[in-house]
């Protein structure tokens, strides 16, 4: 049957009756024309002509498509039947709006960080090669892992099995004069193999090749696509021309696509990383891996080939710069470390740990969602339930009760698509929310988007969410014995037992699910206050003005004056008005410099030949930085730029190392330590109280404070830090004129110095808290999203019941029954409901709650606060909910309440 | 219907070459086309009026006829159908078949008798 017969097939309809109008008149014509009566000659006709509306009906059927046709018959009457039920129409919509609009949202982001592939050819490839030591002790024992050094990248390189590519990298700031004001620009040094395997085309010019990575050969750089855009407008000419980066002058050679970024990091710049095959020793552990797998090389073969290559490595190269190879020493302590390799998806460290967080709130978004179908379904249930004669009468008529199902879940299933649709705008609202207010570390951010594959989501999960809620209504009321409502009469005394278990259970699991999230809520609520309790070792944090500045030898090749000019940048910000104190070291705490770290000996102990002492945080730091940072000196002093000019082998140490070394702070005082058998010994002249240098969740590790310029711990030499971070302390913190008057006591020593990531102590922690505190808001919208929905759904079935039991409250109000015992009759109705959710709550979230407990800290997972006041507030809540319609139940007419139908 | 009447359904098909037959003279409204089989048949073959509808639905779809209202000689409106060149080969490729076959079956029924 063609499609245009079908679609003018109700002008085709008229057509045909006038013609069998016009038949049977032709044929009464006849049988007159035989001498018959009008009125015989009509009959005659008639019986001649047969059925003629059951053959048009069939002539109509057949120009149809039976499936389509009565779908369409469905949807019509479905869109009717919410049209004359607006409120309830509304209400659905909405509440589907906000479940499945969150949830495509979340979904949104847990596609675009976790599941798509990330933005290079064949990704599935790629593989960070990351290492273990879980022998060493220490950082490098925690989650951090042993980085490579220059010499593993030549032994891996050169002799590995498994990879069409590798290389290594690093992350750097470096600063760029010679346009405008100088400026600390983020960049990546990285060695031959590493854009090879990433296998980025430039868009303009060529790649870093093995010619840039020879040592002293011309010094060349690549640029980011923003970074050409914002600098050099695009202008594809600057290829050839020349940069200034930390004072040297580089040879622009291409420019990276805008699609291209360095594995998670917002580097604009890659510098050839220049490694020396002369120079490489053993140790020097700094470098990130990366490699690119052979085809049918599966990740298990490559970690073998690494594990094979290690013993190799160990009796390859010196330990130190000049020495020999195959040191037994060496071999002895590395072994000692049990390194190993630790290949891992390049995904897996892009996405990093944030992967628990997106699967916690896209399942608590799951709950939600649950919730408001089951909201949804109990409208429904009501709506139906007041709809029992019509489908009666359907019934009664002939309809199959398949036919009334299939009818029912037409309605729901266009609610839960008109919910789907106004969902889609919410998810992007929702989106930009969470763009907006997630994690501004949150990996692949720009590669969020509410693209095709969040819009079938969406379909999805409105069409699921039709069936789930559609079908309790439809298979509840459309029962085989659906005609037996009928005799009913619509005048039932009171709500069968029956008809009300559904919207109870409904009821229950609600409530259920409203706890479990509002637990989570709490737990996350505890931990974000515990950690805010957390003493980080630092004072006043909002006090604290932090930022960099770097002085690249090309500026002042000298060690010595470049710790001047550091001083006297320091003399200077202290005379800035309002400023009460100031210090600077190579890291802030919770900095994300790259870690410095060695084992020290103490002076008078003996160590068995080839053990190695614990790894113990190093920081080099000036004189004052403790005051400004607002951390006590335990015992004894800080350090004195007497100290430091005079080159006196002093440090301070941390009050945790203090203790364990010598057993009081003050016992430390004039204590001798050294980093290896050949090295210099040092007096400790200070101990400084515990800094959680590494973040508030973790403890404060045992620190050694060298002074910012020294004789460095592992060689005789003296060296300043270039780099190093300052903390100011004032009420003035943050504030745009100090940072002007900053910036000018900086130019005022050197106008070629940048001053870089300015940010407040607070910041800076609030930022590390940025992955909680973001949970935490997420799962609170949740929870009180569930909170609100579920007590609409206890409100709403209390209510039904007071209105379906009103003839019931009138005789026991005649009867003399009080007002207040028909209300705690209704109050405690809902309360056992509430209860029974309760305790199915607690258990589930018994369940749960070990699930997240990666994302909690200072709180057990089955924190007893917790698991005991929530569920007292909710019972609290829905005993509220339960006392409105109650109240309405006692203000009963008893003569008004017989009268209703 | 009576007794000796004989349904055109007993041969499927048989009714739409019949329609095709009665139009190849001349264009005819429903009634029309009836009362031809009626008349042809002597009676013998009864099609109830309103089951031609279906057919002539059905042979419109087909392409086999083409409809135009116009007037019958008592001045009453009525459609009036009409064999299209595809209508007319049906019905000789039908006619030719329908011919063999009866002469098949009259074999069959001679043998066997």
């Amino acid at each position: 049957m063609a499609w245009w017969d079908f679609l003018r097939r109700d002008k085709a309809d008229r057509e045909w009756r006038e013609e069998m109008e016009s038949h049977l008149q032709i044929s009464i014509d006849a049988f007159m024309a035989e001498g018959m009566s009008a009125e015989d000659a009509r009959s005659a006709a008639l019986v001649r002509a047969g059925n003629m509306t059951a053959r048009r009906e069939e002539i109509y059927r057949m120009n149809g498509i039976a499936v389509v046709d009565s779908i369409v018959g469905d949807v019509r009457y479905a869109i009717r039947g919410l049209r004359h039920n607006p409120g309830f129409t509304v209400v659905a919509i909405l509440t589907l709006a906000l479940g499945i609009g969150a949830n495509t949202a979340v979904f949104s982001v847990v596609d675009g960080v976790l599941l798509k592939p990330l933005p290079y050819p064949h990704s599935e490839d790629l593989i960070a090669l990351a290492q273990v030591a879980p022998g060493a002790g220490g950082l490098i024992a925690g989650s951090h892992g042993l980085a490579l050094s220059s010499s593993m990248y030549f032994t891996y390189s050169e002799q590995n099995r498994s990879f069409q590519t590798m290389g290594v990298w690093t992350g750097v700031d470096v600063t760029v004069s010679g346009m405008a004001e100088p400026e600390q620009v983020p960049a990546v040094l990285a060695s031959d193999g590493f854009l090879q395997a990433l296998a980025i085309r430039p868009e303009v010019g060529r790649w870093l090749l093995a010619g840039d990575q020879v040592p002293g050969a011309a010094e060349t750089i690549v640029l980011s696509y923003g970074y050409w855009q914002r600098k050099f407008g695009g202008d594809t000419s600057v290829i050839g021309k020349k940069v200034f980066v930390d004072g040297r002058p580089r040879q622009v050679v291409g420019v990276m696509p805008a699609s291209f970024q360095i594995v998670g990091t917002r580097a604009d710049l890659i510098l050839p990383l220049q490694l020396d095959r002369r120079h490489a020793t053993l140790p020097g552990f700094y470098l990130n891996g990366l490699g690119r797998l052979k085809p049918g090389v599966s990740l298990e073969l490559a970690n073998a080939d690494i594990a094979r290559l290690l013993p190799i490595w160990m009796t390859s190269w010196p330990l130190s710069d000049g020495g020999k190879t195959g040191d037994a020493l060496a071999q002895t302590v590395y072994r000692a470390w049990r390194i190993g390799p630790n290949l891992r998806p390049l995904r897996d460290v892009v996405v990093g740990n944030v992967g628990s967080v997106l699967w916690v709130i896209m399942g608590t978004l799951g709950m939600v969602m649950l919730i408001a179908c089951a909201n949804v379904a109990n409208l429904l249930l009501v709506r139906t339930d007041s709809r029992q004669q019509e489908l009666a009468i359907r019934a009664a008529l002939g309809a199959g009760w398949g036919r009334i199902v299939r009818q029912l879940l037409m309605e729901s299933l266009l609610l839960a698509l008109a919910g789907g649709a106004a969902g889609v705008v919410v998810a992007y609202e929702g989106l930009r929310f969470l763009i907006h207010n997630g994690p501004s570390n949150l990996p692949r951010l720009n590669e969020i988007t509410l693209d095709s594959s969040a819009l079938a989501f969406t379909f999805a999960v409105a069409l699921l969410s039709g069936l789930v809620f559609g079908l309790i209504p439809a298979l509840k009321y459309a029962g085989p014995n659906v005609s037996g409502s009928l005799r009913g009469g619509g005048r039932t005394m009171s709500d069968s037992g029956d008809r009300q278990r559904a919207r109870n259970t409904l009821v229950v699991v609600q409530v259920a699910l409203a706890l479990v999230l509002l637990i989570s809520s709490g737990l996350m609520i505890r931990t974000f206050s515990a950690m805010r309790n957390v003493d980080p070792g630092v004072s006043q944090l909002d006090q604290l003005q932090i930022f960099r500045v770097s002085i690249p030898s090309a500026i002042e090749p000298s060690d010595e004056r470049a710790t001047r000019m550091e001083n006297s940048i320091a003399d200077k910000l202290a005379a800035i008005p309002g400023v009460r104190a100031v210090g600077f070291g190579t890291a802030m705490p919770l900095d994300e410099a790259p870690p410095d770290w060695d084992g020290v000996l103490i002076e008078g102990q003996s160590y068995a030949t080839g053990s190695r002492p614990p790894m113990r945080l190093f920081r080099n730091v000036s004189p004052e930085f403790f005051s400004a940072l607002g951390a006590r000196i335990v015992a004894g002093r800080e350090l004195t730029w007497t100290d430091i000019y005079g080159k006196r082998m002093y440090v301070l140490v941390s009050e945790n190392l203090a203790r364990e070394l010598w057993g009081s702070p003050a016992a430390a005082i004039g204590k001798r330590i050294r980093t290896g058998d050949a090295s210099a010994w040092r007096e400790v002249v200070g101990v400084a109280a515990d800094i959680r240098h590494m973040g508030v969740q973790e403890g404060a590790p045992p620190t050694v404070y060298w002074p910012v310029y020294g004789q460095v711990p592992y060689a005789g030499y003296m060296l300043a830090s270039r780099n190093v971070a300052y903390a100011v302390r004032t009420d003035r913190a943050g504030t745009g004129p100090l940072l002007n008057e900053i910036r000018q006591a900086v130019w005022s020593v050197n106008g070629a110095l940048p001053v870089a990531q300015t940010e407040t102590m607070r910041e800076v922690f609030d930022r590390s808290m940025a992955r909680t505190a973001f949970t935490l808001v997420m799962l609170g919208i949740a929870g009180s999203m569930a909170l609100v929905l579920g007590l609409i759904g206890i409100y709403g079935v209390i209510a039904y019941a007071v209105s379906q039991r009103t003839r019931e409250i009138g005789i026991r109000l005649a009867m003399g029954a009080e007002p207040g015992q028909v209300r705690r009759m209704f109050v405690r109705y809902g309360l056992r409901l509430g209860a029974v959710g309760m305790v199915v709550g607690v258990a589930a979230a018994l369940g749960l709650s070990r699930s997240m407990k990666s994302l909690l800290f200072g709180v057990a997972a089955v924190d007893p606060v917790t698991f005991a006041v929530v569920p007292l507030l909710l019972l609290a809540a829905v005993a509220a909910a339960c006392y409105v319609p109650a109240r309405r139940a006692s203000n009963v007419d008893p003569v008004e309440a017989m009268r209703v139908k | 219907m009576g007794e000796d009447n004989l349904n055109p359904d007993l041969l499927p098909g048989t009714l739409y070459m019949m329609i095709l037959r009665t139009l190849n003279q001349e264009p005819m409204h429903g009634y029309a086309i009836a009362k031809r089989i009626r008349d042809w048949s002597k009676g013998d073959l009864e099609v109830e009026d309103g089951s031609l509808y279906p057919a002539l639905n059905r042979m419109l779809g087909k392409g086999w006829l083409k409809a135009e209202w116009g007037m019958t000689e008592n001045n009453r409106r009525a459609r009036f159908y009409k064999l299209t060149p595809a209508g007319k080969k049906r019905l000789e490729a039908e006619s030719s078949a329908f011919n063999k076959m009866i002469k098949a079956i009259q074999l069959v029924m001679r043998t066997s008798s």
